[in-house]
């Protein structure tokens, strides 16, 4: 019976699709990605100021992570499971590295100088921590235990708490989710995740005692933005005067008034949401939502597919992950949630998370188009 | 029996995991739902109210700059101020026709044609709905004469600024600095929130070190503007905490009294407070004029102060590297009795040269013939060479070192100023390192008499004189008295001092060989005795000239001077309760009994009687 299934869902692709299928190329999560690169380098051109060594620069990086995530998508995923460790280990290692040589330098480090080209590490933990929880749960059987939930909490909090040192809270909450996503994918009850939620409600004192000035100060910016004006609530203002006279319908491409006169700050990178509002308006606003949502359905339905518990737990991690990049940006810029330094993804101009995005996906294709050739 | 079990596993496993995918993509639904309903809020119910702010017609935050701190001196005097300025701004979008109202205004103001050339490069650049300056600093017939065309004159406008201001000029340059236009790497640097509007920030001395005090806290007001960005209304306003003003140790009347006195000489002249550590002169000439700088120096006038010869902007009181000559010989004397490596009275031959056993380099006094049989404050009196070879050599240059660097030599003074150089205390690892060579004892030698690689800086020489006077007790020289801001005062660095621990008989045996230079017959610097109540300890300094580095540029005509010695002096007064530490440096003075000392005894003389209640 279960033979028969599988081999008429393998009969089923065309011959295209085929040949698709065995370069491991999914083919409906690669269009969506490919509209939204494309839709990013649009909108670039307009927040950037018609610059076209801006864009020129933005399709070289893109160029490059799809290039990456092609390579990624060959990779057998057995392979991410049997290096998670090592790869985690070294992510470790890196971030420590980076933090010793900022305290060298006395001042914020995020990358280490290669010499050829910077290389960032919290980018690639964003990768390797859900990969390692899920390498550590899929040993057990599901749900986890306490004892499995204690030692991921600990997998997950080391990386998080030396990227929020270097201080970079975006990522450091990214990294978070990701590793927490895959407790939650894994089955974590419902209870234990209500108990988290208050033990860091009564948390909050202590985590605010151990925040850097201009983390608080973003923090109270967030609450009351009027507070500051001209500096951290500045950006808050503008942006919702931007997205605000958007209206429905925008004012159209390169119709953008307030990046133009430089209202809107950050106009191209964590910003650009705002842009985008302003030009193609609420109707602009849903589409890209639309677009964003159909690449996470896809995911988790890649998820669904696995037939591992790495793989599963490992793809629906950075299905969730990437869900997270798109809520906490669009949520700052429109003014709901405080301003960390999170891009938007796909979108924002700026090479290291895009790579990264892409690689994320790279490995979701692997563990979508290996299995069915097992 | 486990393979059944691992099986059951499997589906209850894929049953979880399928639940969670539902669950979490109800989340998300959930979430986005939220997101929209947000975007909904923004674009469709606030959208009218937004876009009349997006609109001309809107309402704008404007910074409201703060007002920089003044700077005194110890006695109230201005050293830095604002002064007012007017200049005539247009902003391009709003004028009807350039060409016509250029024209007109030309005819009005009588603008030159050099200004409406460098106005129209300066439109080129500027953004959009930004104002331009065709005339930066109006006369009052011209605001008078505009004031009443005004009105024929739409995207025309007077803007009223201040401008930083430095009346002494030279004199005190390098002490207060100067402030300047933010540039880009600066404007990365900068918390934007606090510097936006802010044009000018500290770039050197005091204007740069003391940046955070002086520039106060940025205000800011709402404002209403139509369609021509005139001032329709102001709704809400918070107004800018001015900066701290800063009272300076330093007496600017004695600063110019020590700057005249070096005369023709390039060189530097610092004074401290030995009871404080504050710093009461602190000459550095050739000075350069600060004021050019504020308002953005001409390429050519910058080419000419960087070409410059005699290297008008070369700090030399915190930065210039000088031998320290003679002037080291009471710390090397210490040195000795510390380590008892000599007593004051036991006597050393000097027939005018030493040799270094099995050496047949002869190393020279600067007297032919020699001192004779010398002690210790006749060795300091007279300054002989070979007394000071000889103790050097039986020191050793690793004592002599550790020595030195008690008082500070070869590191930064610490006092409040940004740019300090460390100086030069050359060890046998240093050596090593620099140079792949082992320390030669002749090395020795010459370093005992401050030659050699020694480099010390006027600031570090005079800290070191103080200790001296002050037996043992080194404090961090500081510039900045008090910041007086609007939340209340408080002192500029907290005085530091560090003990080091010297016998009183062996520091007074040195002292008193330091008194017998000014007050005795054959003192080196006895010239400057005359018409005084109290005494002067002090140490006379002709430094071989290997050349600051900062020099590399001397022309040619000019290496016959570039040649001659410095001349240095060293001193304290009065003997019996130090208060002041005076160190002079003439670059290719010659002598340092005849040029340095005068000036200090100037400087001394003038303090104590202004100083004489105190």
């Amino acid at each position: 019976m279960k033979t028969e299934t599988r081999h008429e869902q393998f009969e089923a692709p065309s011959v295209l699709g085929n040949f698709l299928r065995r370069l491991h190329i999914d083919i409906p999560l690669f269009i969506g990605l490919l509209l939204t690169s494309m839709l990013s380098l649009i909108i670039l051109y307009s927040a950037g100021s018609q610059d076209m060594d801006v864009l020129m620069r933005q399709v070289s990086r893109v160029g490059l992570a799809f290039v990456l995530m092609i390579v990624l998508a060959h990779v057998d995923p057995y392979q991410f499971k049997r290096y998670a460790t090592i790869l985690f280990g070294i992510g470790i290692i890196l971030l420590l590295a980076v933090l010793i040589m900022g305290q060298i330098s006395m001042g914020a480090q995020r990358w280490l100088d290669l010499g050829v080209f910077r290389f960032q590490p919290s980018e690639m933990i964003k990768i390797t921590t859900p990969m390692m929880v899920a390498w550590y749960l899929a040993e057990y059987s599901m749900p986890p235990k306490a004892k499995q939930i204690l030692i991921a909490s600990i997998l997950i909090l080391l990386p998080t708490l030396l990227i929020a040192k270097q201080p970079d809270l975006g990522t450091a909450l990214l990294v978070a989710s990701s590793g927490a996503g895959v407790l939650f994918f894994a089955g974590l009850s419902w209870w234990i995740m209500a108990g988290i939620v208050v033990f860091l409600g009564a948390l909050t004192p202590i985590i605010w005692h151990f925040m850097h000035g201009y983390q608080r100060d973003r923090v109270l910016t967030f609450l009351n933005p009027e507070a500051d004006p001209l500096g951290r609530g500045y950006h808050i203002i503008q942006s919702k005067i931007a997205i605000g006279s958007g209206g429905i319908y925008g004012k159209g491409w390169l119709g953008s008034t307030q990046s133009e006169l430089e209202f809107l700050p950050e106009s191209s990178t964590d910003f650009i949401f705002a842009v985008f509002a302003e030009e193609f308006g609420l109707l602009g606003c849903l589409g890209l939502l639309t677009l964003y949502l159909l690449i996470i359905a896809r995911c988790l339905y890649i998820a669904s597919q696995t037939q591992d518990a790495f793989s599963r737990l490992l793809a629906s991690s950075l299905a969730f992950t990437f869900f997270v990049y798109v809520f906490v940006n669009i949520g700052m810029v429109i003014g709901v949630l405080p301003v960390v330094g999170v891009p938007l993804p796909l979108i924002s101009y700026g090479g290291t998370s895009i790579v990264t995005l892409l690689a994320g996906f790279g490995i979701l294709m692997s563990i979508h188009t290996h299995k069915k050739f097992r | 029996m486990p393979n059944m079990y691992a099986i059951k596993d499997h589906s209850v496993e894929k049953n979880i995991f399928i639940n969670r995918i539902v669950a979490a993509f109800i989340v998300i639904s959930l979430l986005t739902t939220g997101l929209i309903v947000r975007l909904v809020y923004l674009q469709i119910v606030g959208h009218e109210h937004y876009s009349s702010l997006a609109k001309d017609n809107s309402i704008k935050i404007v910074p409201l700059v703060p007002t920089r701190g003044m700077i005194y001196d110890r006695h109230g005097k201005v050293l830095a101020e604002n002064t007012t300025s007017y200049s005539l701004e247009i902003i391009p979008e709003q004028v009807s026709n350039m060409d016509d109202t250029l024209h007109r205004l030309q005819i009005l103001l009588d603008v030159s044609d050099e200004e409406l050339e460098q106005y129209q490069k300066l439109r080129k650049r500027q953004k959009r709905f930004v104002s331009s300056a065709l005339l930066l600093s109006m006369n009052d017939e011209q605001l008078a004469k505009f004031a009443v065309a005004r009105p024929y004159f739409p995207g025309v406008d007077i803007h009223r600024q201040l401008v930083r201001h430095y009346p002494y000029g030279d004199l005190a340059a390098h002490v207060v600095g100067y402030v300047g236009r933010i540039n880009e790497a600066e404007m990365k640097e900068l918390p934007i929130a606090e510097y936006r509007g802010s044009s000018h920030i500290g770039k050197l001395g005091i204007e740069l070190s003391y940046e955070h005090d002086l520039h106060g806290k940025t205000g800011y007001a709402e404002i209403e503007t139509n369609v021509q960005a005139r001032l329709l209304n102001t709704l809400n306003e918070v107004n800018p905490e001015p900066g701290s003003n800063l009272y300076l140790t330093l007496d600017i009347d004695l600063q110019k009294i020590a700057y005249d006195a070096l005369g023709g000489y390039n060189g530097s002249v610092v004074a401290i407070d030995i009871k404080t550590g504050g710093v009461l002169v602190f000459v550095s000439r050739p000075g350069f004029d600060p004021n050019p700088f504020v308002v953005g120096i001409s390429n050519d006038d910058y080419e000419a102060l960087q070409s410059n010869e005699n290297q008008p902007l070369y700090n030399r009181a915190l930065r210039g590297l000088y031998p320290p000559g003679s002037t080291l010989k009471p710390f090397v004397a210490l040195a000795g009795l510390e380590y008892e490596a000599i007593t004051p009275e036991q006597k050393l031959f000097c027939p005018g040269y030493y040799q270094l056993p099995g050496v047949t380099h002869k190393y020279r006094d600067w007297k032919k013939g020699g001192h004779g049989s010398v002690d210790m404050n006749q060795a300091i009196t007279e300054s002989c060479d070979v007394y000071f070879y000889r103790l050097a050599a039986s020191l050793g240059i690793d004592n002599m070192v550790s020595f030195m660097q008690k008082f500070g030599f070869g590191e930064k003074t610490g006092i409040d100023l940004v740019g300090e150089k460390s100086g030069l205390l050359p060890t046998r690892e240093w050596k090593r390192e620099k140079k792949n060579q082992a320390w030669y004892p002749g090395e020795t030698l010459i370093t005992g008499i401050g030659q050699g690689y020694l480099q010390v800086t006027p600031i570090q020489l005079v800290k070191a004189t103080a200790a001296l006077a002050n037996q043992g007790k080194v404090i961090t020289p500081f510039l900045v008295d008090k910041v007086v801001g609007a939340q209340g005062s408080h002192s500029g660095t907290n005085s530091n001092y560090y003990n080091v621990s010297v016998k009183t008989e062996n520091v007074n045996a040195v002292i008193a060989g330091m008194i017998n230079v000014v007050h005795s017959a054959r003192g080196t610097a006895k010239g400057i005795n005359r018409n005084i109540n109290y005494q002067i300890a002090g140490k006379t300094g002709t430094a071989q000239v290997l050349g600051i580095k900062q020099n590399a540029k001397y022309n040619e005509n000019s290496i016959d001077f570039k040649y001659r010695d410095h001349a240095l002096f060293m001193s304290f007064a009065p003997v019996d309760d130090p208060k002041i530490a005076v160190v002079v440096i003439a670059e290719n003075g010659g002598h340092g009994g005849s040029v340095a000392a005068p000036i200090a005894g100037e400087v001394i003389k003038k303090y104590l009687e202004e100083n004489h209640e105190n």
